[in-house]
């Protein structure tokens, strides 16, 4: 059998994910993919692999893992407590698991999502030509304890390095462009709908996230008379009591109540991390200048290599520090921890 | 105000859709030529073969073609579009040839579609009247969406224009057909529905495991030709392809 994962324990929502599924649109399947496509990217770097591989997402809490033989990891998005046989690891980091080592991922600490990459990807079968899961769409399934997940061959070595991502763990400003709809919402409606505090509410999934606010709703002229339209994910869809639920990656892709506007692909991590009753506001932006922060976002993604650095140890993150020789100056100041 | 904004509305109109691509609509409401002329825009902007649109999908009643508009400005291919759209009536177009008909075997009534005595007292018919309106009425593929491969068809005649109920039916199984508002929907997986359950067949219009795991497009069209339940049970016993027994031919 190939080299793979053994699932020991695992949460009840976790699932292989990918960059998702482009160019199902006219047979009614959205694109899927990710929630924190941004941390399969920095996944991707850490490993130095490409930011399609195949992941594990894991929405609110992690599982307990062993490795058939060593491979490598990364963990990314969703900060959570992670130890290798007992001993704590960093997030947002890379590093060695020797075969027959127990990877615990525990309690989220902040954000929904977190993701653990494998050197050389899951390589669980694909549907539709890509192995990400799309639970609306009947796609794949949930990962259960007792799964072995297959992983793909890996052509890297580098492990023990971190990066310092890109804070999206705990809402704040969402920028969003005009849509096809924004018309039906007139000025003063948009001016509010800008001004108002949201928090995220409980009520979300991977296809929508509902935003809770205090203050008259954000009723649209016409509302109850439009035609079914195409939605993608990020559109600010107002229902019929004019509240804002954000459609997310697994949405459907017609929908018949109006949108006052799209989020910025860069921006709708920060939706799908932000922890439930966090603080949320948002940012028109013109298409123009929307197009611009996009460009920059996606320069940034694909510069991420450059940001990748060794580990340094922190000692007070050491465990173990007592069995250490210190005083002989034994102990490298750069080495990979818990090799 | 924002009413005398729509009335003020010309058609077709050209908008962006976030920075997620461009969309084409030829109506502000449902219409059979709306529908055509969506599908009839999506095939020929197919047909251009431009390089900026990574996808198209015809909904209802427009054209959606994903651009990544944080590559490409959206002003150059709004004015090509425009030009296309100027360059004849689209309201009028002929659909696209090499669609397909579908003949689906389709079991009206009984216990594995228990809502038809009601849907044709709604719409004024007797039963065996409402039989004949709904398999003989040819229903085109207005849009898939909702749920993979699923499709919304229309049109049937005036008095089939039935409200959704407003209880759900908690659960309809897989290859449904349905009706409200002068359409059917017929349903890749159970599901729960507002619209009345006239019709079993044994027509997945979503086949993941298949070399063609969605058979239906935009503009192919559909005949329901009705079977006793005896015919029926014995196309279940044949064909397990998700075909339901249905024969198809291409439309010229």
């Amino acid at each position: 059998m190939s080299d793979h994962l053994i699932v020991r324990s695992i949460g009840p929502a976790a699932a292989i994910q990918d960059l998702g599924r482009p160019g199902f649109m006219s047979v009614g399947l959205t694109r899927g993919g990710a929630s924190d496509p941004t941390a399969l990217h920095e996944g991707a770097a850490l490993l130095r692999q490409a930011p399609s591989s195949a992941v594990l997402e894991m929405a609110g809490m992690g599982g307990v893992f062993e490795a058939s033989t060593k491979i490598r990891i990364a963990l990314t998005g969703a900060v959570m407590d992670a130890s290798i046989d007992g001993v704590s690891v960093q997030w947002n980091a890379s590093h060695s698991v020797s075969a027959g080592s127990i990877l615990k991922i525990g309690a989220m600490r902040q954000g929904n999502f977190g993701y653990l990459h494998v050197g050389g990807g899951f390589n669980t079968p694909s549907y539709l030509g890509t192995r990400g899961c799309h639970l609306s769409a009947g796609l794949g399934r949930l990962i259960q304890a007792g799964d072995q997940l297959p992983i793909g061959e890996d052509k890297g070595k580098d492990a023990g390095c971190h990066l310092v991502p890109e804070q999206r763990l705990d809402g704040g400003k969402i920028r969003f462009v005009r849509s096809m709809q924004s018309n039906k919402f007139d000025d003063a409606t948009m001016t509010r709908f800008t001004k108002t505090k949201f928090r995220r509410d409980p009520r979300g999934n991977r296809q929508g996230i509902r935003m809770d606010f205090v203050g008259e709703s954000f009723q649209s002229g016409g509302q109850l008379n439009i035609v079914s339209e195409v939605t993608i994910a990020g559109d600010i869809q107002i229902t019929g009591d004019g509240t804002p639920f954000v459609l997310m990656h697994e949405c459907q892709t017609t929908g018949g109540y109006p949108r006052i506007g799209t989020i910025l692909p860069c921006d709708l991590n920060k939706v799908a991390q932000a922890p439930v009753g966090s603080l949320l506001r948002f940012e028109l932006l013109t298409l123009e200048e929307g197009s611009a922060v996009q460009a920059r976002a996606n320069a940034v993604l694909s510069g991420l290599r450059k940001s990748v650095k060794p580990l340094v140890r922190d000692v007070s993150s050491i465990q173990d520090l007592l069995s250490y020789q210190l005083i002989s100056g034994a102990i490298s100041a750069t080495d990979a921890p818990l090799d | 105000m924002t009413e005398n904004l729509e009335l003020q509305e010309t058609w077709p109109q050209i908008k962006t859709v976030g920075l997620a691509g461009i969309i084409v609509t030829f109506s502000g409401a449902l219409s059979e030529p709306a529908n055509r002329a969506a599908i009839a825009f999506s095939a020929a902007v197919g047909e251009m073969e431009w390089g900026e649109i990574e996808e198209s999908n015809s909904t209802l009643v427009s054209t959606f073609l994903r651009i990544d508009l944080s590559v490409h400005k959206s002003e150059p291919i709004i004015e090509r579009l425009q030009e296309l759209v100027d360059s004849k009536d689209w309201l009028s177009a002929l659909l696209p040839t090499g669609r397909t008909l579908w003949r689906v075997p389709t079991l009206f009534g009984t216990g594995r579609a228990p809502q038809l005595a009601e849907a044709a007292e709604m719409a004024g018919r007797t039963v065996e009247q409402a039989i004949t309106d709904l398999s003989t009425t040819r229903m085109r593929v207005l849009t898939i969406g909702f749920a993979p491969g699923q499709p919304y068809l229309g049109t049937l005649p005036e008095h089939w224009n039935l409200p959704r109920q407003t209880n759900i039916t908690p659960n309809v199984p897989a290859g449904s057909l349905v009706t409200a508002v002068r359409q059917f929907c017929l349903f890749p997986y159970d599901t729960p529905t507002g619209w009345r359950h006239v019709g079993a067949t044994g027509f997945l219009s979503f086949r993941p495991n298949s070399a063609h795991p969605f058979p239906l497009s935009a503009g192919d069209e559909m005949i329901f030709d009705p079977v006793s339940e005896a015919e029926f049970v014995q196309i279940e016993s044949v064909d397990h392809s998700g075909n339901g027994g249905a024969q198809t031919e291409v439309l010229g």
